[in-house]
């Protein structure tokens, strides 16, 4: 049953040149995963295990759904459904007119690589879980190539094939860690058998790497901004919402079920890094003029979110307060839905601004509210909804996030009570600085005047694509004002990693009514505060109304260049423009961002030019030393091949008596 | 005490002796000549076991080593060098003194190794087997040590010797394995004696430093 979909994408393969029945077939399935999962997890959602004989012939390939993994299968699902139908829709705009590249290879690969993600979350060894894991790995990195005509994509993928297989092999040490010396690699057996101290450490620390390279962790995360924008839109989208969740899976996975009893520290290094990644992350979005691209960097600010989420309940779960631990991890489980939601969201939008206009470059884009009015309204949706602005599903979640920030002061350790708060600082910073990153980009793509010719003579998407925006916009707003029906559907995988749910029965709990754990003593109701903003809303739109002058001015009093006709009205605030105060702010230190202004001498007819240029720090201090050692190690090694016979056998010699050596030496 | 296993332990620490002997001729005909005498104490080795074992097949080894190591090939390196006029001395890379030193230490480590795995194994089968693996790690040395090519012929020799060795002392090792290995040797040196004169042919020496600058292979 679970491998329904893998199935489908198997046989499909075959009739690739039907987009409608790939996508129809593939979007009905992923449907019927949802309703499934949704089904299992109001249904109190048992474990239940299966055996496959597949694999090698003395290994069975076992299976296990269970709260969290029903879980992960809804939010893979749901956001596979209305990529299908988004990607149904790209495909006819794409035939229509051309944008976008060739779409012909996604169609084989698109349901394998949904099909990987499936697999991914059922896993119950360790095999299973690898086999799948790079799977879907691969199936995204064949998607990538999808557009490999475009001048970037080569290096995007070649980046990704490298950053992908070191991952797995990091997951790989991580499961040899955890299944030890008894070499049983079934989770069960795992789960038995909780390995040593250190072995765990270490394992705590690999999984961070191996899952947190997919997820795009910061310093890890270089691959993740060039590759996820080379995709087809509905690609990205699935990648950017919905791949790196089941990084954030695996972590869950061995961090809180499978290493066993946790040590604070692990939590302390999760939310280190996730506090880094949030800042860092949101810094290189501001700094885009790509949409594509500042999305996937988006990307990994929210994963940052998460992972601080994750790091706190770690450290509740080891010091002993699981009530906070559960506020803490149905945070990172709503985070994680909300993201897939409203990143899928923006990257159709951006999706249907790329087929529209035929260029993801901000600076070129411009007043397509005029034009795309459905398009513009539902990504002014998602990015509410990432700027976590209420009632939308955002805010909720950074609301329970901060909630359990604030219980810091209960723990223990001196390190932790400050830390935290430091964490929590910066998880605000890059809140805001998402808010200002999401308002630069409606307000540069959707506001003003166009920018280009292109984006002058856009129209609106066709009706799958909006259709396809429609269903997650729909969903944000509704988990934004009624979160608590979905918390309670998490709740069964929170009790199962945590031993304690988020709700305290004693009290009472109204179903619109989003009241955690009563030891807090905080709530939040989105109907109230929608009913609010609604309210206040109306108010104001009716006092401008009723004291503003009705007519409509439009004047050049003083037009600086801004010449009416101009088609392209380059002269407008750009998006560099919105980004260049905080690139002052922060850039300088950290991106090494220089300015350069080149002013020609009076008299000259050459233009001014404004050169902007910046570093990326992950890439100049990690990998660059990475990539010249490696080097150095191959040079040296490469000697190797050019000895005299006499040499080589003084080699295979010293190996043969070092080994006796260490023989002897052992059995003493 | 046991005639039996004094004979074989005195024949094995023939072999032995011979092998540290190889380490130290500074000309070619006398590593021929001790690499005979090897041949020769190996032979009677396997001779004595075949008697002391009640195995008639190791007369059959016993026989194979006696002609193609002990006769064949000694007779084929000396027809060889004469016809090929090869430089009579051995050029050495380490030192006698200190090839010396590394023999003993490959000796003690080989004991200090065997002894104690095989505390199972009857007495003699263990210091046979510690007596083997001392001449093939001192085969090895041998060919790493000495610079002519035809010395490292005679280091690849030994180290089968030091094999077969190994071989005749297990109790119940099948006659196949041996003439196995006694084959494999043959071909070996075939190989061996076309590639010495081919090399000849071609760059006029059989000097392993002088080969080497003629590769074609840039440092």
């Amino acid at each position: 049953m679970f491998l329904v979909a893998a199935a489908a994408g198997v046989a499909l393969r075959r009739l690739s040149h039907a987009p409608l029945l790939v996508y129809g077939v593939t979007g009905a399935v992923c449907s019927l995963l949802v309703l499934w999962a949704v089904l299992r997890l109001a249904g109190g959602a048992g474990v239940e295990q299966a055996v496959l004989p597949l694999g090698l012939p003395w290994m069975a390939a076992h299976l296990r759904v269970d709260a969290l993994s029903a879980v992960f299968l809804l939010v893979v699902n749901l956001a596979g459904a209305t990529a299908c139908l988004f990607g149904w829709g790209y495909d006819r705009a794409h035939a229509a007119h051309g944008h976008g590249g060739d779409q012909g290879p996604v169609l084989p690969v698109f349901p394998l690589f949904l099909a990987g993600m499936n697999l991914v979350p059922v896993a119950d060894d360790a095999f299973v879980f690898l086999v799948s894991w790079e799977f879907m790995s691969l199936a995204s990195w064949l998607l990538v190539l999808a557009t490999h005509r475009e001048e970037e994509t080569p290096r995007a993928a070649r980046l990704y094939l490298i950053m992908a297989s070191f991952g797995t092999v990091c997951l790989l040490l991580v499961f040899g860690l955890l299944a030890g010396a008894h070499g049983d690699y079934s989770f069960d057996a795992i789960r038995a058998q909780p390995p040593a101290p250190w072995a765990a450490g270490l394992a705590v620390v690999l999984v961070m790497v191996g899952a947190g390279s997919k997820a795009g962790l910061v310093p890890l995360h270089v691959w993740l901004p060039l590759a996820h924008p080379a995709a087809p839109s509905h690609v990205s989208a699935l990648m950017s919402g919905v791949m790196t969740k089941i990084a954030v899976y695996a972590m869950i996975r061995v961090l809180f079920d499978l290493v066993g009893e946790p040590a604070w520290w692990w939590g302390g290094l999760l939310l280190a890094a996730g506090a880094l990644t949030a800042v860092m992350g949101v810094l290189y979005a501001l700094m885009q003029d790509d949409l594509k691209r500042l999305l996937a960097y988006s990307t990994v600010e929210n994963i940052g979110a998460i992972v601080i989420a994750l790091g706190l309940a770690l450290v509740f779960k080891a010091g002993h307060t699981p009530v906070i631990a559960a506020l803490a991890l149905s945070a990172a489980l709503l985070h994680v839905i909300n993201h897939s939601l409203f990143k899928s969201l923006l990257f159709y939008g951006a999706g249907a601004v790329l087929s529209a206009t035929g260029t993801r470059d901000l600076n070129r884009l411009g007043g397509l509210i005029h034009a795309m009015p459905t398009t513009a309204f539902l990504v002014l949706v998602g990015c509410t909804a990432i700027a976590a602005l209420p009632p939308l599903n955002g805010f909720v979640g950074e609301w329970l996030l901060f909630q359990a920030i604030l219980n810091a002061p209960a723990l223990p350790e001196w390190e932790l009570k400050i830390g935290i708060a430091v964490v929590g600082a910066a998880l605000a910073l890059s809140t805001a600085l998402a808010g200002a990153c999401f308002v630069r980009l409606f307000g540069t793509a959707f506001l003003g005047r166009p920018r280009s010719p292109e984006a002058a003579g856009a129209h609106d998407v066709g009706s799958a694509m909006r259709l396809g925006m429609t269903v997650p916009a729909v969903l944000c707003v509704l988990i934004g004002v009624l979160p608590t029906p979905l918390l309670r559907l998490f709740e069964p995988a929170i009790r199962l990693m945590v031993e304690a749910g988020p709700f305290d029965d004693r009290a009472y709990q109204p179903w619109f009514w989003l009241a955690p754990t009563s030891a807090i003593g905080n709530s939040y109701n989105g109907l109230v505060m929608l009913v609010v903003i609604a309210g206040l809303g109306i108010v104001l739109v009716a006092g401008i109304h009723r004291w503003a002058s009705a007519r409509v001015r439009r004047s050049i009093p003083w037009g600086c260049g801004f010449t009416d006709p101009d088609p392209a009205a380059l002269s407008q605030y750009s998006a560099s423009s919105f980004a260049q105060p905080i690139r002052r702010a922060f850039g300088t230190t950290v991106f090494a961002a220089r300015d350069l202004v080149e002013m020609p001498e009076p008299g000259d007819t050459r233009p001014a030019r404004l050169t902007v240029s910046w570093r990326d720090p992950a890439w100049e201090w990690v990998f660059v030393p990475v990539v010249r050692s490696v080097e150095r190690l191959a040079d040296w090694l490469n000697g190797l091949q050019f000895l005299t016979i006499r040499r080589y056998l003084m080699l295979m010699f010293f190996a043969l008596v070092t080994l006796l050596a260490i023989v002897a030496v052992v059995q003493r | 005490m046991d005639i039996g296993y004094d004979a074989a332990h005195m024949l094995g620490a023939v072999v032995l002796l011979m092998s540290f002997a190889l380490l130290y001729q500074r000309r070619i005909f006398s590593v021929i000549t001790v690499f005979t005498f090897q041949a020769l104490a190996l032979a009677t080795a396997a001779a004595w076991q075949g008697y002391a074992q009640g195995e008639p097949h190791l007369y059959v080894t016993a026989l194979l080593t006696l002609v193609l190591k002990a006769i064949a090939i000694p007779l084929a390196l000396h027809r060889i060098i004469l016809r090929l006029n090869i430089q009579r001395t051995v050029d050495a890379a380490l030192s006698v003194g200190l090839t010396m030193v590394a023999g003993v230490s490959l000796v003690t480590l080989s004991i200090l190794l065997v002894l104690p795995v095989t505390t199972d194994a009857a007495t003699l089968t263990r210091e046979g087997l510690a007596l083997s693996l001392s001449v093939v790690l001192l085969g090895l040395l041998m060919m790493i040590t000495r610079r002519n090519a035809v010395s490292q012929v005679v280091g690849f020799m030994s180290i089968e010797n030091g094999l077969i060795f190994a071989a005749i002392g297990v109790a119940g090792m099948p006659l196949i394995v041996e003439m196995m290995v006694a084959f494999s040797v043959m071909v070996a040196f075939i190989i061996f004696g076309i590639f010495l004169f081919q090399i000849r042919e071609r760059f006029d020496t059989l000097d392993l430093q002088k080969i080497d600058s003629y590769r074609g292979e840039s440092r």
